[in-house]
């Protein structure tokens, strides 16, 4: 893992994978129902004729290129081309709203816009009719934009062609750029998602970027073979390592799904090696497997529950090369050929050597469903600060509570308030323009606070608990970690989201918000008849099995040593389903607590009040930006803890 | 778009047309002309002859007094393939699209009259049949990327919500690359999310495709935003025919049917 004559930033990289896999797929794209592919060299020739039609425009050192849009290969290649220039990439999250990327694009200074479409072209001019720094839009895709004023407005392939004709002109026209570039300049400014008040720009160099794309890649033994499906937000600090990093770092191929509606089916065709998912997408994927398998014939779904029972008991085992009766091992070959590579298949999993899951816990039964196929996922714990990795599982050493060992290269600590701390090479340079808070994130020392509370357990893995600052005490001074037991919660197939409530409380109450695809196809089964997301939300039935499993939640609690307090004692089922439109979530659907607490404090109110129901009027945003209010009569129910049980679950 | 010249050509032509069943006259001395590259509207209550008078325009009727000029020509009576091939296509009211098939054949079907290799070449699937098909799969994706169905090309149309299928129509429509466009009804029994998306495309499609489009509607909203002229039927005669403004403030029109709309 020499670092010394290893390209040290992205055109270098791009550079050197051109002549080294010149003829290897480096991007591929699903464009009018074929994949059209472009090759490492290919690649170079776009970057550099796009990066020298910027320069043509003006684009200069230190410059920044706002990047709103899906993963489509020019968004990626305008990335590389900005940092030809010296120029900084800002990649931005598509779905937010004008507004919020305005703040973005103001706070980073964005001089050049690359907007994907229409949509994004849309958004991007009424900001630039506030921001008189952003000099031009450039454009992807040109539909419907044919009547727009053209003054600020420029399509990609007149960027291009405008380059083309001036590296014509000067074939060395970029090399003095690509040369003078250095390792520890700054590469990208990644911003946060902003969990808490407004979003902070990570700047991240390319030795942070490339140097732990190399050691993650190095962990898992990646080559130029992978085939990965670029489907995650351009603007989040995992794509541009799975889709960016490790793509340039090793050479593999990256595949940019048809539209977003196509993922799935994209990922069935491409069969990727090495996939990245947050765990909603393995929950959801699997509660779709489950509801299909419900509506199978009767065969279908003994041999599929057989073998699941096989899969469960041998798979892991069998995948980590651990002995297993020689019995099992021909159950589990006879069950592979029967049901788990069709199954892997339909799901798009047949090739995957490697996935990591991260993000949010992951519910213990979700993990261990794909392990028994064959499917090698595995945790890690990371952050933008870090340019993501902090811990990784290696291979056979795989558990589903924990996020694993410290990744290469990185040293990991927890505090004595037992807030984790590490430090690494991925380790951010700063917070764009914001000091105070670069000294609040980094320790005097050299290390920087993730402001998460976790703690090793005995095989050396770090386990996460919640945000430091979420854990609080109940009145009996007993430990509250919200997430903890919003987590366990969330992992029932018909809880989307919890949002519970205890610090400085008695009890514990929670929030709930009902998955609607599962509920609604329970409906379905039994002829519940509903029209609206509320009026599910209300039904008695949804209460019923709600409380069922928050007793169990409970049940499992009353056995744990520290937490036995913390049985949900009170719950009511929101009205509306918690979003980001809203400002109650995230981006990354995490959940906002204190605009929660803020917006529906008198339904807090209400579950400490010992009420039977409360009425309410929410304010709600539409996807089109119009607001409107809904209401709602909201049923609160009350359930008896559990005595404390000593022993261990 | 909305700034077209009063002198534009008219695409076609639908002069004193009066039609009859039996006893029943569901339209009465109408006249109606559709301009080049316009979105024409005409709207109505319930039962004022708008079907018919689009069942007209397209052929499928053939009216007892009256005559329908189009690009310039008189036209006879002609079969309903003979109207598609001199280039107007239409949606329908009730979608009618091939429950069994996907998507992307739906589509297809929509180029059939602009197919051009005989049986046999169709038959033994190569040489002219095969490369026209190729030329024909692109046209079908322009419109499957325009219209965004992509996620659904391969599905079966019966069983997608009936918000696709009206997309899937309008793009077998869209298929036969038609001079006029006739749709009947295109937002009916949609929801509002779906009814921008399709307003979006009908405008769209006139930019993109050079279509000129007439449609039937019922949504006041939609008709008055998407609309360059709008044409009013009630009981099988024209009452009012202008710029969606003009219509909103006519008197007839109000009494009619915005006003009757409100008293329900």
């Amino acid at each position: 893992m020499t670092t010394q004559h290893q390209p040290d930033t992205f055109p270098k990289l791009l550079l050197r994978n051109a002549a080294q896999f010149a003829d290897r797929p480096a991007v591929r794209e699903k464009a009018f129902g074929i994949w059209q592919e472009w090759t490492w060299a290919q690649v170079r020739e776009e970057v550099f004729a796009f990066a020298a039609g910027l320069a043509q425009l003006g684009f200069a050192e230190g410059d920044k290129l706002a990047v709103i849009g899906g993963n489509r290969p020019r968004m990626y290649w305008g990335m590389t081309a900005a940092q030809v220039l010296r120029g900084i990439p800002v990649p931005v999250y598509q779905e937010s709203a004008a507004a919020e990327i305005q703040y973005v694009l103001e706070h980073a200074e964005a001089k050049f816009v690359l907007a994907e479409n229409q949509e994004q072209v849309d958004k991007a001019l009424e900001i630039a009719a506030n921001l008189p720094g952003i000099a031009r839009i450039i454009y992807d895709d040109g539909r419907g934009l044919r009547d727009y004023a053209k003054d600020k407005l420029c399509d990609f392939a007149e960027v291009r062609r405008r380059g083309r004709e001036a590296l014509a002109r000067e074939p060395q026209l970029l090399d003095a750029h690509i040369a003078a570039a250095r390792g520890g300049d700054a590469g990208i400014i990644l911003y946060t998602s902003g969990t808490t008040g407004k979003p902070k720009g990570v700047v991240l160099s390319n030795d942070n970027i490339i140097i732990t794309s190399r050691n993650s890649a190095a962990h898992d033994n990646l080559t130029a073979g992978e085939e990965v499906l670029s489907y995650l937000p351009m603007a989040w600090v995992g794509d541009n390592i799975f889709s960016y990093g490790q793509a340039y770092a090793t050479g593999f191929c990256i595949n940019c799904p048809e539209n977003e509606s196509t993922v799935a089916m994209d990922l069935r065709e491409i069969g990727p090696t090495y996939y990245f998912a947050p765990p909603r997408v393995f929950e959801n994927l699997l509660t779709g497997v489950m509801i299909r398998m419900e509506d199978a014939g009767r065969i279908k779904r003994a041999m599929f529950s057989h073998f699941m029972k096989v899969a469960r008991e041998y798979g892991a085992a069998i995948m980590r090369g651990a002995p297993a009766p020689l019995f099992a091992r021909l159950r589990y070959r006879l069950g592979a050929l029967l049901v788990y590579a069709p199954l892997k298949n339909t799901m798009g999993f047949s090739r995957i050597r490697v996935a990591y899951t991260a993000g949010e816990a992951i519910g213990p039964e979700i993990f261990n469903f794909y392990r028994a196929l064959g499917i090698n996922i595995k945790q890690l714990y990371g952050q933008t600060e870090g340019a993501v990795f902090i811990t990784m599982q290696p291979d056979g050493e795989v558990h589903a509570d924990t996020v694993g060992p410290p990744a290469p290269g990185v040293d990991v600590r927890v505090d004595d308030d037992g807030e984790v701390q590490y430090r690494s090479p991925g380790v951010f340079l700063h917070y764009h323009k914001d000091e105070a808070a670069t000294r609040g994130a980094k320790t005097g020392d050299g290390w920087v606070r993730t402001g998460d509370a976790g703690y090793f357990d005995r095989r050396g893995h770090l386990k996460i608990i919640d945000r430091v600052r979420d854990v609080g005490k109940l009145n009996d001074g007993t430990l509250f970690a919200p997430k903890y037991l919003e987590n366990k919660l969330k992992f029932f197939p018909h809880i989307r989201e919890a949002v519970t409530f205890g610090d400085g409380r008695d009890h514990v109450a929670a929030f709930i918000n009902i998955d609607p695809d599962a509920v609604g196809n329970w409906a379905e089964r039994n002829g519940v008849a509903y029209a609206s997301y509320q009026e599910l939300a209300a039904h008695a039935e949804t209460y019923r099995m709600v409380g069922e499993s928050i007793e169990q939640v409970n049940r499992d609690l009353a056995a744990d040593e520290k937490l036995h307090a913390s049985q949900i004692t009170r719950f009511l089922i929101l009205h509306k389903e918690l979003d980001a439109d809203d400002g109650e979530i995230t981006r990354t659907r995490k959940v906002r607590r204190s605009t929660i607490f803020d917006k529906y404090g008198e339904l807090v109110d209400a579950l400490y009040s010992g009420a039977e129901n409360r009425r309410v009027s929410t304010e709600v945003t539409f996807e089109d930006g119009r607001r409107g209010v809904i209401e709602a009569d909201l049923q609160i129910r009350t359930l008896r803890p559990h005595a404390p049980r000593a022993q261990a679950a | 778009m909305n700034a077209l010249p009063d002198s534009a050509a008219p695409l076609l032509e639908a002069k004193d047309i009066s039609l009859s069943f039996g006893g029943v006259s569901a339209l009465t001395g109408v006249d109606c002309d559709i301009r080049e590259g316009e979105i024409r509207a005409i709207i109505g209550p319930n039962g004022a002859g708008k079907s018919s008078m689009l069942n007209v325009i397209n052929g499928f009727y053939h009216p007892q007094k009256g005559e329908v000029w189009f690009r310039g020509e008189k036209r006879g009576k002609l079969k309903p393939f003979q109207i598609a091939r001199q280039g107007i296509a239409r949606t329908f009211q009730n979608i009618a699209l091939f429950k069994g098939m996907s998507t992307l054949d739906n589509i297809m079907t929509g180029r059939i009259t602009r197919m051009r290799a005989g049986l046999l070449w169709q038959a033994l699937w190569h040489g002219p049949a095969l490369r026209e098909e190729l030329e024909h799969r692109e046209a079908a994706e322009r419109i499957i990327d325009f219209l965004e169905i992509q996620s659904i090309r391969k599905t079966p149309v019966g069983r997608l919500p009936y918000g696709l299928q009206k997309r899937v129509e309008l793009g077998r429509a869209l298929a036969a690359e038609s001079k006029l466009l006739l749709l009947d009804e295109p937002m009916a029994g949609m929801n509002l999310e779906e009814k921008e998306d399709m307003c979006r495309f009908i405008l769209d499609a006139g930019a993109q495709f050079g279509a000129t489009i007439a449609l039937i509607e019922h949504d006041m909203g939609v008709v008055m935003d998407l609309a360059d002229r709008v044409m009013v039927l009630d009981y099988g005669r024209k009452i009012a025919d202008g710029a969606p403004d003009e219509i909103r403030n006519d008197q007839l029109v109000i009494d009619a049917y915005l006003g009757a709309a409100v008293q329900e």
